[in-house]
């Protein structure tokens, strides 16, 4: 089971972020606040670089006066709340049928070899984590890593390593298709909406 | 194959502008007060005659959904809840229509809304779409900004909220009672049944939990009138589908077709065939990974719609065609599903919380060979057990896949526990 770790260092939110979690409270009805939980989790995740400690999920039953409890209940329950600290570029790689059917092993591999990291591992540097996950929702493009906020798409070893080799260095490599691609659309030009029609 | 003139999702590929201009000059938010003009029956009756049927799965049809809602308020307010959760692996449209064509899910939200009594609909999108999260987030407020929602959406007079509500991984919360008590703020485990959310939906309220795709075809349908819908595709199962083709074909793909498409014509014209040829298909799950694969013979004549699929022991589910070639260890492919079941078990049931991890492990031994041909026949009186046991469907979502397996490759799994005993006896 999940443990959760006490830092001994008291969180809050920043000034920016009240103003945030004030709207996303308003977003549900009058004395519905728990419903604010998830995006309030969320939010306070993104300003204590990327995981919870106990002191946040703390702060946020406080913050929305519902219990501790109920909060650590949330907390547990998905996988996106990161109940211990993660690497600067937290690696979600997909390993559901549609993925692993076009090489996302391949990709499991790199990962070993090249960082020398495995599933829930982060390198030492602290620069990347490795979480195996299910379906990303990205089946067309796979294999697919979602790295922080963003999918990078119909990957393979090679260019899996390129994009690794760039974040390596500080740069952002472009998200989305890795291969010379529209989004979703079949590779070498949709076979549909050729037509011209008005607006389009 | 459908003509380009009746395809709905007109930037599919996110070629075009998502934004607000946009969208109206691809005929988004036109003049959709006259939609709302038609009354909340005229919208129901036309909805119903349009035959769409849900587009997340079930397949339940969509206009009589719509009218289980109360029409007179006993003081509660009611809400629509978009279901945008879409996690069913092999899935992948309703991410292009949230992050490429928006404002049609939010036009949708304002009729199906309106004719459904709603004050607002939440609209909750899996954490992981962070991209598609932001582009609703701008839409919703170009759509406030400009009057289509908010205060009299639209000049209709009718006021009318949308709310964004991110989840955070947790496939379960695709079920539409857990994804209401994932509203709430609580762990996403399903509720009983009755009451039915339209009676007692999120907090207390009635509330109808849709589809993204369904609730994002509705204005397209009433303005281009029902009888064009329901003029496309075979009766009972009418209109257009996105379909999202993946796995080892040429050219994998999400597009928008007729229903009852031959699965053959689909993959061919669109994702540039089998990998290796038609002749080099081993099966193909058609309908996202809760139903049960099709071997290639079953294939050769599919058609790609509700009925076709159940006919055949299997499913349409969300349209998530996942293709197989010869080299697939089909065992495997199932065992990766098996363990995708009990990830997302929400641990509420017994028989799925321990059936999952239980089924999870023989597929395991399947795989390498290192069980005893008995055991087929008792994984599938386990997932027999599992099956209509429990309080949703996740437990039928993780037996399915099993019986397809042994269903139509109970040979192969055979084959491999023979040779595995005669490598060991060696």
């Amino acid at each position: 089971m999940s443990q959760v770790i006490e830092t001994g260092k008291a969180f809050e939110f920043t000034a920016e972020n009240v103003e945030k979690a004030q709207k996303f409270i308003a977003r549900y009805p009058e004395g519905r606040q728990q419903s604010a939980v998830m995006p309030l989790l969320d939010l306070a995740q993104r300003q204590n670089e990327n995981w919870l400690s106990k002191e946040v999920l703390e702060y946020v039953g406080n913050y929305l006066n519902v219990p501790y409890m109920r909060v650590l209940e949330v907390a547990t329950f998905y996988t996106m709340y990161n109940l211990k600290p993660v690497g600067k570029y937290f690696l979600q790689l997909c390993r559901t049928t549609p993925c692993w059917l076009r090489g996302s092993d391949d990709l499991e591999a790199v990962c070993k070899n090249k960082l020398g990291i495995t599933n829930g591992e982060t390198t030492e540097d602290g620069m990347f984590s490795l979480l195996e996950v299910e379906c990303l929702g990205a089946c067309v493009n796979a294999p697919v890593v979602q790295i922080n906020d963003d999918f990078y798409e119909d990957l393979n070893a090679e260019n899996f390593e390129v994009v690794l080799d760039k974040l390596a260095k500080g740069e952002v490599p472009p998200k989305g298709p890795q291969i010379d691609r529209t989004n979703s659309a079949p590779e070498g030009g949709p076979t549909t909406l050729l037509e011209k029609t008005e607006g389009a | 194959m459908l003509k380009d003139q009746d395809r709905i999702f007109t930037n599919l590929y996110g070629i075009h502008d998502w934004k607000l201009a946009g969208a109206k000059s691809r005929g988004i938010w036109d003049n959709t007060k006259t939609l709302i003009e038609m009354g909340q029956d005229g919208i129901i009756d036309a909805m119903k005659e349009s035959g769409l049927r849900g587009r997340g799965g079930a397949g339940f049809p969509t206009g009589l959904k719509w009218s289980f809602m109360p029409k007179e308020s006993d003081g509660r307010p009611s809400y629509l809840v978009v279901n945008a959760d879409e996690s069913e692996p092999g899935t992948c449209k309703d991410r292009e229509i949230m992050r490429f064509d928006p404002h049609r899910l939010l036009e949708g939200c304002l009729v199906a809304g309106f004719a459904m009594r709603a004050v607002a609909a939440y609209i909750y999108i899996r954490g992981e779409f962070v991209q598609e999260a932001i582009n609703l987030e701008i839409a919703i407020q170009e759509a406030y900004d400009d009057g289509l929602i908010g205060k009299n959406a639209s000049g209709s007079g009718y006021d009318f909220d949308i709310y964004l509500h991110r989840g955070a991984g947790a496939y379960i919360c695709g079920e539409e009672t857990a994804l209401i008590e994932s509203l709430e703020g609580n762990k996403g485990q399903p509720r009983l049944k009755p009451p039915f959310p339209a009676n007692v939906g999120v907090w207390g309220c009635p509330s109808t939990v849709n589809n993204v795709e369904s609730i994002a075809v509705a204005p397209e349908i009433l303005r281009r009138g029902e009888g064009w819908f329901s003029g496309l595709g075979r009766p009972n199962n009418t209109g257009t589908k996105l379909f999202c083709i993946s796995g080892h074909v040429n050219k994998p793909c999400n597009v928008e077709e007729e229903m009852g498409i031959p699965l053959k014509e689909l993959i061919e014209k669109h994702a540039g065939g089998v990998r290796g040829g038609w002749d080099n298909l081993l099966a193909i799950i058609p309908g996202g990974s809760s139903v049960p694969m099709l071997p290639k013979d079953i294939c050769d004549t599919m058609l790609m719609d509700f009925d076709s699929l159940r006919d055949a022991q299997s499913g349409l589910g969300t349209a998530a065609v996942i293709v197989m070639d010869k080299s697939t260890d089909v065992i495997r492919a199932i065992e990766r599903l098996s363990h995708f079941y009990k990830h997302e078990s929400c641990g509420q049931c017994t028989p799925c919380r321990e059936g999952t991890g239980w089924m999870w492990r023989v597929m395991q031994r399947l795989v390498s060979g290192d069980a005893e041909v008995e055991e087929i026949d008792m994984l599938i009186n386990v997932s027999k057990r599992i099956e209509g046991h429990t309080i949703c469907a996740l437990g039928d979502a993780a037996a399915w896949p099993i019986q397809g397996l042994v269903r139509h490759f109970r040979p192969v799994i055979e084959e491999r526990i023979k040779s595995r005993k005669a490598a060991r006896a060696a």
